[in-house]
């Protein structure tokens, strides 16, 4: 499946300063394994070193919180947007 | 210097050291910059207490005018604050007759629904961050509120000469758009819920070079709470209460509340002494009570439904730090349902004169249900934070049918024996 991933500015120094990514993937899980072997590192600042999420990342799928869903198994169908956004903000 | 007024008078020595991860300790010069570039983490103010200490005392803080900047010391400004400058030091009410409704004998009342200028604790945190985003120069600020947030960004803006955007769910009460708009703010309504006004602002501060008070300013913005515990100690004479209930809607309120006695006692300008925090929020929107309950850290977001619209987050920031705070503090943490939450705004009103908020009505419920739990005990001193005004969420309530009558002597006997108390005549 073609997806878009939405790379928040402090990780971008990893991507060449590019904030949309492409990519197949089956599920947000798989597309952060992709975006790993597109961008050697960028992954160890989103997950725990037992591949949880890290607790300040959050990631939605066309909008919604994956917490909400199937977490990093949620299916991801051609054309849908992976979102990565700090979660400190607000209150 | 040609002013003298102590208000603006204001020593310019920071005593900020500088920003340091919560997590990771990473540490960061002072900088619009709220999150770790390493692990994501939450930014805090750090201060040099020891240079603090040598300065600050009881005494100095009493000859300050009645603001929240007597303790500027522990607040992270650089220059002298230029927003907000008459904002804080609200009444700490003894609440006698609420206390025998709830079996408290020394309850007390924090009111900040009369804080200067819009009616809410907000205008704290805001006097700290626009006077800071005037110290790092920003010409445009903003924020994303649920309303009260709003409120005060607008008008303090406004008071300061800076272009405000406001970002709100679209589902606000009308009060609470009004008294935005009307600061000439340019306010922006977005389809959602706060969480996804607050995803959309945390992608904003990349793209434009907007001070956000709660997004790219918030380890700034947050300090500005600690005032509401530094006031609370000093007006019960210095000495901190044995128990305190807080509403939460991020949490950062409760944990700053913590960190202002705890910065007191360090200082020994308290002496030391527990103080159990417990945290009140909507049932409708309780993902830090329930992580309290459950006795875990992890905060599982929820889809907030309550009429308690200042707390509906469901993705609290600073909820995991919340809940431990009240758990390492012997406290606890209660919800309350919108007809318990009305009833406590009455209750309120009724027995203490004081109209809050539906938040406000989320407090007296839960303090209401922690008395009868007997997690609070009689003969302690139990404070409750109101932090915003009943005129802001009327909405929420229904006015009494009106009782209309001639203007004559047996129309009104005629309604005092309706109200069965026969009036008693002269």
């Amino acid at each position: 499946m073609s997806v878009t991933v939405r790379i928040p500015q402090p990780l971008r120094r990893f991507t060449e300063n590019r904030d949309l990514i492409e990519l197949s993937a089956m599920t947000v899980g798989e597309a952060l394994e992709q975006l790993e072997r597109q961008y050697p590192g960028i992954t160890e600042r989103l997950r725990e070193p037992d591949g949880r999420l890290r607790r300040f990342v959050n990631i939605y799928v066309d909008g919604e919180d994956i917490r909400f869903l199937s977490g990093l198994a949620t299916e991801l169908k051609d054309g849908m947007e992976v979102s990565i956004i700090p979660a400190i903000a607000g209150g | 210097m040609a002013v003298t007024d102590d208000v603006t008078e204001v020593e310019t020595r920071s005593y900020v050291t500088g920003l340091r991860c919560r997590v990771c300790r990473a540490e960061y010069p002072e900088q619009p910059l709220a999150i770790c570039d390493d692990c994501f983490g939450p930014l805090e103010v750090e201060y040099d207490y020891d240079a603090v200490a040598r300065v600050l005392s009881r005494e100095l803080i009493a000859s300050r005018p009645p603001t929240m900047w007597r303790y500027r010391e522990l607040l992270p400004l650089t220059a002298p604050p230029r927003v907000g400058l008459e904002t804080g030091y609200t009444p700490l009410v003894p609440a006698p007759r609420l206390g025998a409704a709830l079996g408290l004998k020394n309850l007390y009342i924090k009111n900040d629904g009369v804080c200067h200028p819009t009616l809410s604790f907000k205008d704290r945190v805001v006097a700290v961050s626009l006077s800071k985003a005037c110290e790092f120069g920003f010409d445009t600020v903003g924020c994303a509120s649920t309303g009260n947030l709003a409120n005060s960004v607008a008008a303090n803006a406004a008071r300061a000469g800076l272009r405000a955007y406001i970002f709100i769910p679209d589902a606000l009460e009308h009060a609470k758009i009004l008294g935005t708009q009307i600061y000439g703010a340019r306010v922006i309504a977005v389809r959602g819920t706060y969480d996804d006004v607050n995803r959309l602002c945390s992608e904003i501060v990349y793209t434009w070079n907007w001070g956000l008070v709660n997004v790219n300013l918030r380890p700034f913005y947050s300090e500005g709470s600690k005032t509401v515990g530094f006031e609370i100690a000093e007006q019960l004479g210095w000495r901190a209460p044995d128990a305190i209930v807080v509403p939460m809607a991020g949490g950062s309120l409760l944990v700053k509340i913590q960190k202002a006695f705890a910065e007191l006692q360090r200082l020994g300008l308290i002496p030391p002494a527990r103080v159990r925090l417990f945290g009140a929020q909507a049932q409708g929107c309780n993902p830090i009570v329930a992580a309290v309950r459950e006795e875990r850290d992890e905060i599982r977001p929820v889809k907030p439904r309550t009429i308690a619209h200042s707390l509906a987050i469901g993705d609290p920031a600073d909820g995991d730090f919340a809940a431990r705070v009240i758990r390492e503090s012997g406290g606890w943490a209660e919800d309350a349902t919108d007809e318990e939450i009305l009833a406590g705004i009455r209750l309120l009103a009724e027995t203490e004169g004081m109209f809050t908020e539906t938040a406000g009505g989320v407090t007296v419920a839960v303090a209401r249900k922690l008395a009868a739990q007997g997690y609070l005990s009689p003969e302690e001193t139990v404070v409750l934070a109101i932090t915003g005004n009943g005129l802001k969420t009327m909405d929420a309530l229904t006015a009494s049918p009106l009782i209309t009558i001639s203007p004559k002597i047996s129309d009104v006997e005629r309604v005092l024996r309706d109200f069965s108390e026969g009036g008693s005549q002269p």
